[in-house]
Formats: structure tokens, C-alpha cells, sequence
């Protein structure tokens, strides 16, 4: 069983969740698919292993061979190909990897190689699998790390993906085929305003969701009449208390300290159970 | 006319509580947001649009089934597994590269244009001007997108005669962030004293370094960890980075939130004096 942990806004502690209920669980894996931030390990504190460097095809052209035709120019959608008047540049960070250049050749002056887009690195031990993805810095393939990433899922554990905050790309490669979407929000209009655009894509995926509420407090009700108009349940809700703030900065997951925590984690599982079933 | 951008690495740190404020403060500045996947200023300015422009991501490819013949060439050759077995086009996957459209034999695939956002020219309830954005869910052209609301932005303050522009940042370290960084005059970044906003901000300060950004950085809640607090301090120095402010954990960004306003214009007590000073300091690095 699949289960993402995603929210429209950052930092609205959805690290924070997906550690806590890995935590509060047995036979685990967890993917921290943030490869901008990647942030479980912060909390979870484990030595890990670099497993693979991930990188996406790109082109190589012979200059001998080309004559500078531009076909392969007019096709790249990206602009990571430009004609000088005896030359074809790639701008790799531009390209997609896509392969079409490749095929468009005529004079089949183009292959491929391998750019580094960052890599993937893991733990494992006391019943929790854990992986992250790391993004070379200011790399815009976010994606296809991800992507790989998710290559290592083990089908017979219950998987929890941190999922990048926001509702592009990355967000959809993450939740793409899991079976129920955790979305954490705050009950501030900055928050809510991003849970429906993240319940938009949910809705849009076909995906069962449910809804934490974190730092809840009173004053401000409508995420709750937001949840209850779109049918999707709150399923826990943590509260505004400032030992759990305290607990974050030090990277304490905080059901590690305070009772009563795990359990609430577990029976939230068992209810997401139920739902999918 | 100079530049600022306010980044944060992590999100949720406070960086639209410090913008929205300094957008009050500040008397003649066109702001620009420019986290365009999660645009929250207009929440707190309220914003009128007085023109849209319509923004055009990369093409989605389509099939005509009745032309398809099942051939599976398109499948093969898609390298973002955006072809599912019932030769229909998963349009959230789909890159707009052309190539299943290249393969095809029998002509049955065609490019469409996509509208992926809208970018927005707004007067805000203050009287300022804003350059905002939303970007469609499941696209990937944040980064053009915040260049077209950049030019919208400077376009507004030439006009004007605007002396600043205050540019809100979308999280992360990725391309949305070069593409908002690229050219600016100064760099602010607010980040917490926790693990992870430690950690983001370390990377936030390497491309900020890497470009060659003076770079400022700003404390929010700095009294949740003050041993951490001082552990930025001593990062910050390090990177030749100046701490312009500290602010408490305090429940009235949430408050002022609530309401729809800056915390400048909810409260005045320690925590906006405290936004004042770091205004001032700003403005003094910036020569305004
Ligand atoms: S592989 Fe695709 S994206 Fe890359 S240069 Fe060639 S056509 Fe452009
Ligand atoms: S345009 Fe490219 S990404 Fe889209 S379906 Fe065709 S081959 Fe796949």
C-alpha cells in the first residue's frame, strides 16, 4: 500500500507526519521525495548509503557528421539545442532528455550520455527502509530524480511518500499510482487556500484523500467547512502547542516524546485502511 | 530602481508575513509574486486586476482514436510514460516533447496549445502595485512563468517610477528559485532556527553565493531554539551574510492573517517594531 504525504503550501509540517507515522509503524518504507529539501533524515538521524547516481540522457553530437542542418533545433520544444553557422550547441541543463533530436537526425550525428541530475541514497534497520532522492542544486529535472526514486518501492511494505510541496510536476510524479493521499494543512487562509489547490489535484488523480490539521486552534473553521463541503475527512489533528514546535527545531519527531502520540498515528493508519479497502 | 528578493529555502517560515510588511513600509514599490504555485500575497493585499495575460505552457500531445491503429510506437518511444495502455494521452505526464507525434505512422497524434496560467497586473487596497500569477496544477513551467511576472513587475515600476521592486519567492532551491534570483540587487532569507530550516538555508546561501547575490538573512521565531539561532548566526557569517532581523514566535501573523491584513497594519507593538528596524536596515543596504 502506497500512501503520500503532500500539502499545497510549504512547511505546513507534512515531514513532520510522514516521519511521525513512520515511526508509529512496523515493516516500513519510507521515500522522502522532496529533492529540493529532502528533510526526513533530519529527523529520523540515520547513516546512509549512496545507492546510485541518477542522470538523464542528453545529447552528444559528432561535428564531423552533422552539417548543420537544424532539424534537430526546430524539434528540441526546450530550446536546449541552438545552431551556430558550423556548429549545434546543447544547453544540457535545458534538455529533457526527450530523444527526439536523436531521431530526427538525418545525418545520425546525434547519441546520447548520461547528465548528473543528482542522486539517491538509503538506510535501512529497525523495521523502516528508509530513501532520498538528493537534486543537484538549482536542477530543474526534479521529476525524473523522483521518478527513480520511486523505482525502489517494495511492494510488500506499506510505502509512505513525502511528497515536494506545491502542485507541479513533482508533486503529481510523486503521488502518480498511490493508493490514498494524506494532505496536511494549517487553519490559516494561506493554508487553506492551498489545500484546495492540492484537493484539486486529488480529485483530478482520482486518489482518496484525508486531511490533517496541524498547529490546529481555534479562530479560523473554514478548512473545516472547506473538508466537510468536498466530503474529504480530517482525519488527526495536531495541536498548536509550542513543545512541538520546540521538539521540530531540534528534529525530535515529536511521538517519539510524547505519549499517546504513536497510537494516534496507528489507529489513523487502520482508518486509511479501512478507507482504501 | 533596484531589487530585492525575499527566498526562504524551506517554506512556511514567515517570508510573505516580512514581504506583505515591507510592501507597507516601503513608499514607492511594485511587488512582484512570484511563487506562482502557491500565490498567497493576494490573500493579505487584495488585489484588483486591471489586466491579464494569458501564459501558454508547452503543448500536450493528443490522439485521434479514430486514426490510431494501436501500433504502440508512440508508447515505446515517450520517455515520460505519458501514453497508457488505452492510447490515451495522460496529460499531467506528458513533457509536450513532439516525438510520439514524430513516430506516429498514421498521423494520429497532434500538439495542443495548453494555457498553464495567467499572469496578472493588479492595484492592491493599498494603492500598490502587484505582479501576481497562478500557475495551473500539474505544471512545470514555473520558471517561465515567474519571468513573464518579473517583466510585468519592472514594466509597472518604470512606468511609475517605482524605486523598488520586493519580489516574494517561491520555496526550494531549484530553477523557480534561479529564475527569481537571476539579476536582482539583494537577496533575503528568512529562515527559522530548526534542523530544517538550518539545512535549507546552508543551500539557500550556495546559490545565492553561487550567483553572486549579496544575500541578508532574517531570524523568524528565533526564540523556539535560541541555540540554533546562533548556530545561523555563525552560518550567515560565514557566508558574509548580515543578520538584519529576529522575530518572535508570536501568534499575530496568524491573526493578521485571519483578518487579511500585514502584520504592520494589525498591530503595533515589539514584533512589527522589530519588522520596522529590519526595514531599515534593508533600505540601507539597497542605498534607497
Ligand atoms: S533530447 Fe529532447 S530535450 Fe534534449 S536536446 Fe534533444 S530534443 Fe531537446
Ligand atoms: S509529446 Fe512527448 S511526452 Fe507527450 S505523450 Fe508525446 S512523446 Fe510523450
Amino acid at each position: 500500500m502506497k500512501i503520500a504525504v503532500a500539502s499545497g503550501k510549504g512547511g505546513t509540517g507534512k515531514t513532520t507526519v510522514a516521519v511521525n507515522l513512520a515511526l508509529s509503524l512496523q515493516d516500513i518504507q519510507l521515500l522522502d521525495c522532496d529533492v529540493e529539501e529532502p528533510n526526513a533524515n533530519l529527523f529520523l538521524q540515520k547513516s546512509v548509503d549512496r545507492v546510485e547516481d541518477v542522470s538523464i540522457l542528453v545529447p552528444q553530437i559528432d561535428d564531423d557528421l552533422c552539417n548543420c542542418c537544424g532539424d534537430c533545433v526546430a524539434f528540441c520544444q526546450y530550446n536546449a539545442l541552438a545552431a551556430l553557422p558550423n556548429k549545434v550547441m546543447v544547453f544540457e541543463s535545458l534538455c529533457h532528455g526527450c530523444g527526439g533530436c536523436k531521431l530526427v537526425c538525418p545525418e545520425k550525428a546525434i547519441t546520447e550520455t548520461g547528465r548528473n541530475i543528482g542522486y539517491i541514497e538509503k538506510s535501512s534497520g529497525n523495521g523502516l527502509d528508509f530513501y532520498h532522492g538528493i537534486l543537484c542544486i538549482g536542477d530543474a529535472m526534479a521529476s525524473p530524480l523522483i521518478q527513480r526514486l520511486k523505482c525502489y518501492a517494495d511492494e510488500n511494505k506499506t510505502i509512505i511518500l513525502d511528497a515536494p510541496p506545491g502542485t507541479a510536476c513533482p508533486m503529481i510524479t510523486t503521488l502518480k499510482d498511490v493508493d490514498y493521499c494524506i494532505l496536511v494543512t494549517e487553519p490559516t487562509p494561506f493554508g487553506l487556500h492551498d489545500l484546495k489547490l492540492a484537493v484539486e489535484v486529488v480529485e483530478k488523480m482520482s486518489i482518496p484523500a484525508g486531511i490533517i490539521i496541524n498547529q490546529d486552534a481555534e479562530g479560523y473553521s473554514e478548512v473545516e467547512e472547506f473538508c466537510k463541503s468536498k466530503n474529504i475527512p480530517i482525519i488527526l489533528r495536531i495541536p498548536y502547542d509550542r513543545r512541538i514546535a520546540e521538539m521540530y527545531s531540534k528534529g525530535i519527531p515529536f511521538a517519539e516524546e510524547l505519549p499517546g502520540w504513536k497510537e494516534k498515528f496507528r489507529e489513523m493508519y487502520e482508518q486509511i485502511k479501512r478507507i482504501i479497502e | 530602481m533596484k531589487q530585492l528578493a525575499i527566498i526562504s529555502g524551506k517554506g512556511g517560515t514567515g517570508k510573505t508575513t516580512v514581504t506583505s510588511s515591507f510592501a507597507v513600509l516601503a513608499n514607492n514599490a511594485v511587488v512582484a509574486d512570484c511563487d506562482v504555485d502557491a500565490a498567497n500575497m493576494h490573500l493579505l493585499l487584495n488585489p484588483q486586476i486591471l489586466s491579464k495575460h494569458d501564459f501558454y505552457g508547452l503543448s500536450v500531445a493528443s490522439i485521434d482514436n479514430q486514426l490510431c491503429t494501436e501500433c504502440g510506437l508512440c508508447k515505446k518511444h515517450c520517455r515520460f510514460d505519458a501514453i497508457n495502455d488505452n492510447f490515451c494521452v495522460e496529460s499531467f505526464q506528458c513533457e509536450g516533447c513532439g516525438v510520439c507525434k514524430y513516430v506516429c505512422p498514421s498521423d494520429a497524434i497532434s500538439m495542443e496549445t495548453n494555457k498553464a496560467g495567467e499572469a496578472y497586473e493588479s492595484i492592491t487596497r493599498l494603492g500598490l502595485l502587484l505582479a501576481h500569477a497562478k500557475l495551473g496544477i500539474g505544471e512545470d513551467a514555473s520558471g517561465k512563468l515567474i519571468a513573464v511576472v518579473r517583466e510585468i513587475a519592472i514594466r509597472m515600476a518604470e512606468e511609475n517610477k517605482a524605486d523598488l521592486i520586493l519580489i516574494d519567492g517561491p520555496p526550494g532551491t531549484g530553477c523557480a528559485v534561479i529564475a527569481t534570483l537571476t539579476g536582482v540587487d539583494l537577496a533575503l532569507i528568512v529562515t527559522e532556527p530548526t534542523i530544517s530550516g538550518i539545512h535549507d538555508l546552508e543551500r539557500a546561501l550556495e546559490v545565492t553565493s553561487h550567483f553572486n547575490i549579496p544575500a541578508l538573512v532574517c531570524i523568524n521565531k528565533y526564540d523556539i531554539n535560541e541555540e540554533m539561532a546562533r548556530e545561523i548566526e555563525a552560518m550567515s557569517n560565514s557566508h558574509n551574510a548580515m543578520i538584519v532581523g529576529k522575530l518572535p514566535f508570536n501568534k499575530i501573523p496568524t491573526e493578521a492573517m485571519i483578518v487579511g491584513k500585514t502584520v504592520v497594519e494589525y498591530a503595533s507593538n515589539t514584533f512589527t517594531s522589530n519588522i520596522e528596524e529590519m526595514w531599515s536596515k534593508v533600505k540601507e543596504v539597497l542605498k534607497l
